[in-house]
């Protein structure tokens, strides 16, 4: 096909491996690509794109307040987007950190509320039940996957409504909370379950900070450690991994308690540092769990990397809430921004793994 | 209740849920026999949907939706098979990202139609002869829209076209071995591309059906997972029309049934169980030795470039 669609004076030949320069080049080219496609949306709305991407710009880093929302978004994206790139770099397809994250909010929601734990126990006891449960809804879909062949991308998805559901259940049935008047959600954490903030704003910088060193730490882990380099193998040349006796089952077990682990954590997060109550799906998550997945390719499945491109994402999404508000764009939007960046970012891997030249006559 | 009416309530459920299913189901199955997955579906049965509820609320003509739907469908696909088919991108990426999109672009589109009623839904159709079988006639053939007795008549169809002709040899060595069917002149992208746009006119269809005439009515997320659950069919038929055919009604069935229990169940619990369910009957297909023998397309997800093995 790449032959039929090639006019003859353009020469293509395979990159042996991409620098990191053409990477974040290549990158950089098709996120601007895919935001003048998006243009076009804002046009169609009779507003004006510059204007568009203005307020967007400002609404997200503008002022505090705006900063505030982007790094509120930042968190779970990180966390979940960390989680990501661990997964994909063992070709195991976790669409499902959604529903994960979900079960790490379900987990420390059940401590905070119900473990009369002693208050400076309550909040490590938190983010450990999150990691287990995330850990858990992630190592389901991982056991199946190597045990009986069953397509990951299917049961991740699937497990991502189960946990909607599960949390719809929880809200509407045996933990809507006594003191909320008949609503659907679980009554207040406790202070003593409530991450600290900075000032008034969302941003429960524990979270924050633990997202970036964990970073840290999964990035040393993936290239400095045999269990990194085994997760590699398993993913990149599952053949050499079976002939070096590289147990599959376990490596993406581990692939998977870590991912759905800290899409967990960030589910944690979102209830004891946003919301303090476990309330609607998806006023929880918005979504993070899939956008995670932009945000985990974007970095090229490079846990460092996912520092800089969940803050982009974060932008993103703060500044889409902004011209929702002052534009009267539908919240939508974002998603078609999505989509778009996904596609332009595979799309310009051809001209990452191959080099495209003007051939001399 | 008798237990011959029960039985026909619940194959008239299952042929109304399942049609959707069914649709799409035949549309994956060849698009991942010629070697494409797309993860898409969701994407391209919401622009369906939404295409065949303003066309048919426009004018009148739920039959003109159910073209435009189709239409769109296959259009919209093309974004799929141009990324991975032509750029040779990730397919499961560019599926996440067509069904990103299409959930995006319908909302966006569709917001000035949320509530609004359609007066003139597909209509219902009972089919002679074939409805006086007892218990099989009223569940199957009575009063059900003209597009499920279309869907079911497809199958036999798309079945003989796979298995039987010169087309469906050509289509299922493009998804086995492409470099072999590229030795003996034949198109693989050629193949490839009908073969995804094929999988999204029937998405496109699907979407119709729902919203033009099994809800009515327009809603951001009315296709509500049907899309991936389609994926999961189309891997219980063993990529077989005839076995997606057993796997849609039986799987409707089974959602129906399910919803049966709402007097012990509570409401979010029933609401989960298709997404159950798909995974359970995953557990139980793998389990078969069949798999081995009528497993996937060996060329399922693999891009596929000329002498780059």
């Amino acid at each position: 096909m790449l032959k039929v669609l090639t006019p003859k004076w353009l020469k293509i030949e395979r990159r042996p491996v991409p620098s990191g320069g053409v990477i974040f080049l290549v990158s950089i080219i098709a996120i601007v690509a895919a935001l003048l496609v998006a243009a076009i949306f804002f046009a169609a709305y009779g507003v004006s794109p510059i204007s568009a991407y203005r307020s967007i710009i400002g609404g997200a880093l503008g002022n505090w307040s705006g900063i505030s929302e982007t790094l509120r978004r930042m968190i779970p994206l990180l966390l979940c987007g960390i989680g990501l790139t661990i997964a994909f770099r063992a070709l195991f397809w976790n669409i499902g950190a959604d529903g994960q994250l979900l079960l790490g909010a379900v987990a420390a929601t059940g401590v905070a509320l119900f473990s009369g734990l002693p208050g400076p126990l309550l909040l490590p006891a938190m983010f450990f039940a999150g990691f287990s449960a995330g850990a858990l809804w992630g190592v389901i879909p991982a056991v199946l996957k190597v045990k009986l062949g069953i397509n990951d991308v299917i049961t991740t998805l699937m497990m991502n409504y189960i946990a909607l559901y599960v949390v719809l259940w929880l809200i509407h049935g045996p933990w809507r909370g006594p003191s909320m008047r008949g609503y659907a959600y679980t009554d207040m954490f406790p202070p003593a379950a409530r991450i600290p903030v900075i000032g008034q704003s969302h941003v429960h910088w524990p979270t924050l900070v633990l997202g970036i060193v964990l970073a840290v730490i999964m990035y040393i882990f993936l290239n400095r450690t045999r269990g990194g380099f085994e997760i590699r193998v398993v993913g990149e040349n599952p053949h050499a991994a079976r002939f070096s006796g590289i147990s599959e089952l376990k490596t993406i077990a581990i692939v998977m308690v870590l991912s759905g682990g800290l899409a967990g954590l960030a589910g944690v997060g979102e209830v004891a540092g946003v919301h303090y109550q476990l309330l609607d799906p998806t006023q929880i998550s918005m979504g993070y769990g899939y956008t995670a997945i932009i945000v985990a390719w974007l970095a090229r499945k490079n846990p460092l990397a996912v520092i800089i491109t969940s803050f982009f994402f974060g932008v993103l999404m703060a500044g889409g809430d902004v011209i929702k508000v002052n534009l009267g764009l539908p919240f939508q939007l974002i998603h078609v921004f999505n989509g778009l960046i996904m596609f332009f970012l595979i799309g310009s891997e051809l001209f990452m793994n191959y080099k495209i030249s003007i051939r001399r006559q | 209740m008798g237990w011959e009416s029960w039985l026909i309530s619940t194959f008239a459920r299952a042929l109304a849920y399942g049609t959707p299913l069914l649709l799409g189901t035949l549309g994956e199955i060849y698009a991942e026999r010629s070697g494409v997955l797309n993860l898409g579906i969701e994407g391209m049965m919401i622009m369906g949907a939404y295409a065949a509820f303003v066309v048919t609320s426009k004018t009148g003509q739920p039959w003109l939706g159910v073209i435009v739907a189709a239409a769109v469908g296959g259009v919209f696909s093309l974004i799929h098979a141009f990324a991975s088919i032509t750029l040779k991108a990730n397919q499961v990426v560019s599926g996440l990202a067509l069904t990103m999109l299409g959930l995006g672009l319908a909302g966006v589109l569709g917001r000035s139609w949320v509530g609004l009623p359609l007066f003139t839904p597909l209509t219902r159709a009972t089919v002679p002869g074939l409805s006086a079988i007892p218990i099989i006639g009223p569940g199957f053939f009575t009063r059900q829209c003209l597009l499920a007795y279309i869907a079911m008549l497809l199958v036999p169809i798309m079945w003989y076209i796979l298995f039987h002709t010169r087309i469906g040899v050509t289509i299922r060595a493009v998804g086995e071995d492409p470099a072999t069917a590229d030795s003996l002149g034949v198109n693989v992208a050629r193949v490839r591309y009908l073969c995804v746009v094929v999988g999204g006119i029937f998405a496109g269809i699907a979407g119709a059906y729902l919203s033009i005439y099994y809800r009515p009515a327009w809603t951001a997320g009315m296709t509500g997972g049907i899309g991936w659950i389609v994926i999961a069919l189309t891997i219980f038929a063993f990529w077989n029309p005839v076995y997606g055919l057993v796997g849609s009604y039986f799987f409707a069935a089974l959602y129906f049934l399910a919803y049966r229990m709402q007097m012990w169940v509570a409401p979010s619990i029933l609401k989960a169980m298709p997404y159950v369910f798909a995974i359970l009957i995953l557990i139980f297909v793998s389990r078969g030795t069949l798999q081995k023998r009528m497993g996937a397309p060996a060329a399922l997800t693999l891009p596929y470039t000329r002498g780059e093995e």
